[in-house]
């Protein structure tokens, strides 16, 4: 009983995590827990691991060591399909989607296996009801309805970076893994991608790698700090403010960098 | 909604073929073109099958030859049986038989070769077909060797009449299994299956994090595409009453392969029109010329070097400068380029042909084209081509310098007029 409990209090559990591309370690033991529904920012320097991390949770590279634990489950060293349908959804940093689908198309297969269609060749696609609503659900509150019917690869980056949101949430994954989702975008177009951000993982669990502060703090229930491949300090944004460790290691860094600048 | 408008088209488009299938023989009439319209569309399955794979999958085979051929020799073997009378099975229905056969070799090497996309895809299918290849000559009990096992397609009791005896019963018979394969095939990409195959094309990264397995849906997608081989090869049987071990050489591999690239890859009817015009080339222009192979050869190139979309996307474009009104402002330019292109053309065609007469062993050295005689062992003629060659492809550099400008131009403005 309590250990169900404890379990489902986890959303995502690394223990011990490894990761060495041939002798060159990236990932030196992270020890990590995502709480269920929490928004959960990591954060560091260039370099630290994030996006290996993000690679190793989500199937796209094998652990070197550690196990990494889904609502209580063991998935380390799964494929991304199967982490996948145990309810993970990532986004990339590099924009990744199928460029010569529709806006449409695209999202539609990230809602395709949520919806049990598998690989169906019996069903007319178009005659889903299920799934076409959800798809315009999807690309309602990305705000790309109006684009339906545009190729993914002619669209503006901004909608790119939505349309690579959508993909993300489109199968209703309950555990959301943004990877800097408002990388290389204008201030404005940082605030609306906040505001679907938050609006898109209500009630559900989001981790995400981010390298805008201002996002960061507004954002996140909790804050981890990555160095050198270890967790340096993790806790609630006042916390890792007042760490004089992560201002020694990294904010202080991004202050004297500011200030400079 | 902007799908309703489609779907009419679509209908208009499916009734119109259907008819063209009933009216071809009325309208080509004779034997000869009762053969080639035989062949065209049993190259249609094929070629529409390969692009399950090619086209929508985005898996470059050299072995699809391998499901079309097993498949007709499992449905030789059938169709003897039925003639020495140890069953009985319906003729019509022999297609079923060649397309289960094709898709259980569809599962035994699909398993196999499915399992890496890209280019080990193309090797591990070039190397089963060759394996297939050799297996066929290995066991000539089953196979028949070199010559290949014959038959007789006209066994048991007639089928409501029919005996399929006459050429154009067997016409018939293959352009309705033509026409239900195309309905089958297009009904396939509209499915869930038919739509990841596509994204797995596109970004096989992104469709293993939106929960598919990229290797499932490669294998579904050429299971199902050598049924449809397995048919066609089944309908070759029919047509031809022999099957041998060129129905699974690479050389017919290669063949479908480039009707379906000149055909137009990325669109579904793409490859309808490459296999009408690769039986073309092959059966009638080899009537005519010795190098018909050559021309083949040399039209490929073309097309892959200037053309990628193949047929249906210069088609296509067309059709969109048409739509608009501006087809005008080409017709003049086209006209030019058209007659460049004519004159290059006839001055090759001039070369390549004295060519061939003279490599030929005891063959006159006189040529006769168009009422006009001359001797390839002469200057003047080879001069001649030779000056047409080089000025029709000086004129088609201008020519179509200008048709490129004036393109460019119209499709600016369509581009402005769409985003405005």
């Amino acid at each position: 009983m309590t250990d169900t409990h404890r379990a489902s209090a986890r959303a995502i559990e690394l223990q011990e995590v490894h990761k060495s591309f041939g002798t060159t370690k990236i990932i030196h033991g992270v020890s990590l827990e995502i709480r269920d529904g929490e928004r959960h920012a990591i954060i560091g320097p260039n370099g630290a691991g994030k996006s290996t991390l993000f690679n190793l949770i989500s199937g796209r590279h094998e652990v070197s060591a550690g196990r990494i634990l889904l609502h209580g489950n063991d998935i380390t060293n799964l494929r991304p399909f199967e982490i996948n349908r145990r309810g993970l959804s990532r986004s990339f940093q590099v924009t990744n989607i199928f460029h010569n689908m529709t806006v449409f198309e695209n999202i539609r297969c990230g809602v395709l296996w949520s919806k049990g269609c598998r690989y169906s060749f019996w069903h007319r696609v178009g005659g889903l009801k299920d799934v076409q609503r959800r798809a315009e659900e999807v690309m309602e509150r990305i705000g790309l309805a109006q684009r339906r019917s545009i190729l993914a690869g002619t669209l503006t980056y901004a909608e790119q970076r939505a349309l690579e949101i959508g993909i993300t949430i489109a199968g209703g994954a309950r555990v959301i893994l943004l990877d800097e989702p408002t990388s290389g975008m204008s201030r404005t177009e940082t605030t609306q991608v906040v505001e679907l951000v938050r609006s898109v993982t209500q009630g559900r669990t989001l981790v995400m790698v981010e390298h805008d502060m201002g996002v960061v703090f507004g954002l996140a229930d909790r804050i981890s700090v990555l160095v050198y491949g270890e967790v340096l300090a993790t806790g609630t944004p006042e916390e890792i403010r007042a760490n004089p460790a992560v201002q020694e290691a990294y904010l202080g860094a991004l202050h004297k960098e500011a200030a400079h600048a | 909604m902007k799908y309703a408008p489609l779907n009419l088209g679509r209908w208009i488009l499916w009734s119109a073929s259907a008819l063209l299938f009933v009216a071809a023989p009325h309208l080509f009439k004779g034997g000869f073109a009762l053969t080639m319209m035989t062949q065209m569309g049993t190259l249609i399955i094929f070629a529409l099958s390969y692009n399950m794979l090619l086209g929508q999958g985005g898996m470059l085979s050299f072995g699809h030859a391998v499901y079309s051929g097993l498949g007709a020799y499992v449905t030789v073997h059938v169709l003897n049986q039925v003639g020495s009378g140890s069953f009985y099975f319906p003729v019509p229905l022999l297609p079923l038989v060649g397309g289960v056969a094709g898709l259980a070799f569809g599962v035994l090497f699909g398993y196999v070769t499915t399992r890496r996309a890209g280019t080990t895809f193309a090797l591990i299918s070039l190397g089963i077909g060759e394996m297939v290849f050799a297996g066929v000559l290995m066991f000539p009990g089953f196979f028949g060797g070199e010559a290949g096992i014959s038959t007789n397609r006209v066994v048991g009791k007639p089928f409501f009449g029919l005996t399929f005896g006459p050429a154009l019963q067997v016409y018939y018979l293959v352009a309705a299994w033509c026409f239900l394969s195309m309905a089958a095939m297009f009904a396939l990409t509209q499915t869930p299956l038919g739509r990841m195959a596509n994204a797995v094309r596109d970004n096989p990264e992104r469709a293993e994090f939106v929960g598919y397995n990229t290797q499932h849906v490669r294998f579904l997608q050429l299971v199902l595409s050598s049924f449809f081989a397995g048919v066609s090869g089944a309908l070759s049987c029919i047509n031809f009453e022999i099957v041998s071990a060129e129905n699974v050489s690479a050389i017919r591999s290669g063949g479908v392969l480039l009707a379906t690239f000149i055909g137009g890859v990325p669109f579904f009817f793409g490859p309808i029109l490459g296999a009408i015009v690769f039986v073309f080339f092959v059966v009638a222009l080899s009537g005519f010329t010795k190098a018909w192979l050559l021309y083949l050869g040399l039209f490929f190139v073309l097309m892959v070097v200037y053309a990628p979309g193949g047929m249906a996307s210069l088609i296509l474009m067309q059709l969109r400068v048409l739509r608009a009104g501006r087809w005008r402002e080409l017709a003049v330019p086209y006209a030019l380029a058209a007659l460049a292109a004519l004159v290059a053309l006839a001055g090759l065609i001039g070369l390549v042909e004295m060519v061939y007469r003279l490599s030929e062993q005891g063959a006159s050295s006189v040529l006769t084209a168009l009422g006009l005689s001359f001797d390839a062992r002469s200057a003047p003629p080879w001069f001649a081509f030779a000056v047409a060659l080089a000025v029709g492809l000086g004129a088609l550099r201008l020519t179509s310098r200008r048709v490129g400008e004036r393109w460019g131009a119209i499709q600016a403005d369509l581009q402005a007029k769409a985003a405005a």
